[in-house]
């Protein structure tokens, strides 16, 4: 068998397992979907009239417009927090150890977790999406090219922090720690554009706010969702993901590559 | 010289500054069972872990071959060759018994049907066909290392490693594991097993290795091992004071233990050298309450090669961990 179907059926046998974890064990991804959607109704609901003035908007409505693109990143944050865990707990389980003794295609591991986890990103993605549409979001001005690529850019913001995700997860020696150290990626989007916009936040803090994963994306997912102004942001955002998911790839193989403790 | 599955030579390791394993030679050939004996660490499990490709050995560490793959140069190789079973168990808890079962056969490529049919086999060999469907996490001790063992049988491997297959396994599961054991090596495979226990080597292995501070203190097969260390000895046990201080006197070359008033002395325990002690007695007018006769057994030969009492009086060493 050559090197790459061997690599992609071994894969896709690892994700098969990934996926039947999941699908066994549910409630860890639902109480992770439990943070955005939380926020999304508190924002909306309670805040949402001071919000939107402080966004220059009409009523509530424009500030449901403003919120969802951020908090459908917010969620895939959220979710890859899950990875993290859910690897950091799989490598204190014997059977990793058994997979490393086998003749199977070494990165399938990994790639299984990634693949696995995007896919759970995805339908998470797609629950607080249909609140959010539950709750009066409207997307209708988008053309089909630009319904693709905020589908694309959302697989592929994704898949960066989900091999982020598994780096830390296989740095950290058990869940919590795991949790812990996923934090950054359900802080980040607090402290981006999904609930304000940057130029409403004190100067000294703009940059902080700016120069983040979180903000060119959610700035680019406006863009193509409700047609407001991309910018700069799209190249930025796609020069993020790309940058964060060869990142998160080197370091977590490295780490899977090393001999285990 | 007979075709060797296992050998290995040089074989070191460090952590920092403890060095785990020593030089070790290993020749294991093949259709075999090779026991690693030791205590607590030892660097059982560590010779396990690079034997298997799990972690490398240090620099220095001679040529390695498993199966007739070097290890250094074709780790696949050897993987595709071999099967393990480790310390702790390697199954995956979330899944049933059964899935686990059908991962295996995904891994090894075989067909979909193929895959079934080898998993029912197993499971039903090793008596597990009734909680193949229960999730493996609520499977006991005895359960999970079946399991362990069946799972890592899926691809037919020629050299199986199995590290501390019975440790905290009940008297039962143990016997069990032990004519799966003898099962395996009817087939011809060759089984490298490490283990605490000299009973479970002496009761499987064709040779042993008694491993000691990194180091293989001594290599033979149980019998060999056995005559390395001096014969075994009589022990007479007296009730009456008097008669044990006459028997002291009679006797000579004893070694005497006032505290229980007992008398031990060097012997074979043939039937003449018995009879020469009683007439003895007999002529001294003289009646022990007991007589024992020991055989030098694997004990004395694991006391002796690693430390004597040292090692009985460390129940709670740190433990080898397989992560």
């Amino acid at each position: 068998m050559s090197n790459l179907s061997l690599a992609v059926r071994d894969s896709s046998t690892m994700l098969r397992r990934n996926l039947l974890h999941a699908r066994r064990y549910p409630s860890l991804t639902l109480n992770l979907l439990l943070t955005p959607i939380m926020l999304l109704l508190l924002f909306v609901y309670i805040f949402g009239d001071t919000m939107s003035a402080g966004i220059g908007g009409g009523d509530r409505s424009d500030y449901i417009a403003y919120l969802v693109p951020g908090l459908l990143l917010m969620t895939i944050g959220s979710t890859t927090i899950g990875t993290a865990v859910s690897v950091s707990n799989d490598m204190t389980e014997g059977i990793i150890a058994r997979f490393r003794t086998m003749a199977i295609h070494r990165g399938s591991v990994l790639v299984g977790h990634v693949v696995g986890s995007v896919l759970q990103s995805i339908v998470s993605v797609v629950l607080v999406g249909a609140v959010g549409v539950a709750i009066g979001f409207r997307s209708t001005d988008a053309t089909v090219l630009e319904w693709l690529a905020a589908f694309g850019l959302l697989v592929l913001f994704a898949t960066a922090l989900t091999w982020i995700a598994v780096g830390m997860g296989l740095i950290s020696p058990n869940a919590e720690a795991a949790s812990n150290n996923a934090m950054p990626l359900i802080f980040l989007p607090l402290i981006s554009s999904t609930f304000v916009p940057v130029d409403a936040m004190p100067g000294w803090f703009q940059p902080i706010a700016e120069y983040q994963p979180f903000t060119p994306a959610i700035e680019t997912l406006r863009g193509l969702l409700l047609g407001t102004e991309i910018g700069n942001n799209g190249w930025i955002a796609v020069a993020w993901c790309l940058g964060l998911a060869v990142l998160g790839y080197r370091w977590s193989t490295a780490k899977f590559n090393a001999d285990p403790k | 010289m007979t075709d060797l599955a296992i050998a290995a030579n040089g074989l070191r390791k460090a952590y920092g500054d403890k060095t785990v394993l020593d030089g070790i030679d290993i020749q294991v050939p093949a259709g075999t069972i090779f026991s690693l004996l030791g205590p607590n660490g030892a660097g059982k499990t560590t010779a396990v872990k690079i034997l298997s490709t799990l972690i490398s050995a240090d620099p220095g560490t001679g040529d390695i071959r498993i199966g007739g793959h070097d290890l250094a140069a074709d780790p696949q190789g050897v993987r595709a060759a071999i099967g393990v079973t480790g310390q702790f168990s390697a199954v995956d808890g979330l899944i049933t018994g059964e899935e686990n079962m059908l991962l295996m056969a995904d891994l090894h490529h075989l067909p979909k049907s193929e895959g079934r049919r080898v998993a029912a086999e197993l499971l039903e060999r090793f008596d597990l066909a009734e909680a193949a469907k229960k999730p493996a996490s609520t499977y006991s001790g005895g359960m999970k290392r079946r399991l362990d063992i069946a799972m890592t049988l899926v691809g037919d491997p020629r050299i199986i490693f199995l590290d501390e297959p019975t440790t905290g396994l009940d008297p039962r599961s143990r016997h069990t594991m032990w004519q799966i054991i003898r099962e395996l090596v009817a087939d011809g495979v060759t089984v490298f097993l490490t283990t605490q226990y000299l009973e479970e080597a002496d009761e499987l292995a064709d040779r042993i290795a008694v491993l000691n501070d990194g180091k293989i203190a001594a290599e033979g097969t149980a019998d060999e091992l056995k005559r390395l260390i001096p014969g075994g000895h009589v022990r007479l046990r007296f009730t009456d004071p008097d008669a044990y201080r006459s028997a002291a006197s009679a006797l000579r070359e004893v070694t005497r233990d006032d505290e229980s008033l007992a008398l031990q002395l060097p012997s074979g325990g043939s039937q003449s050298e018995l009879r020469a002690i009683l007439d003895r007695l007999d002529a001294a007018g003289i009646e022990a309450d007991e007589l024992t006769v020991h055989t030098p057994d694997l004990d004395d030969v694991f006391f002796a090669l690693t430390g004597g009492a040292d090692v009985t009086d460390q129940p709670d060493q740190p433990k080898e961990t397989v992560r």
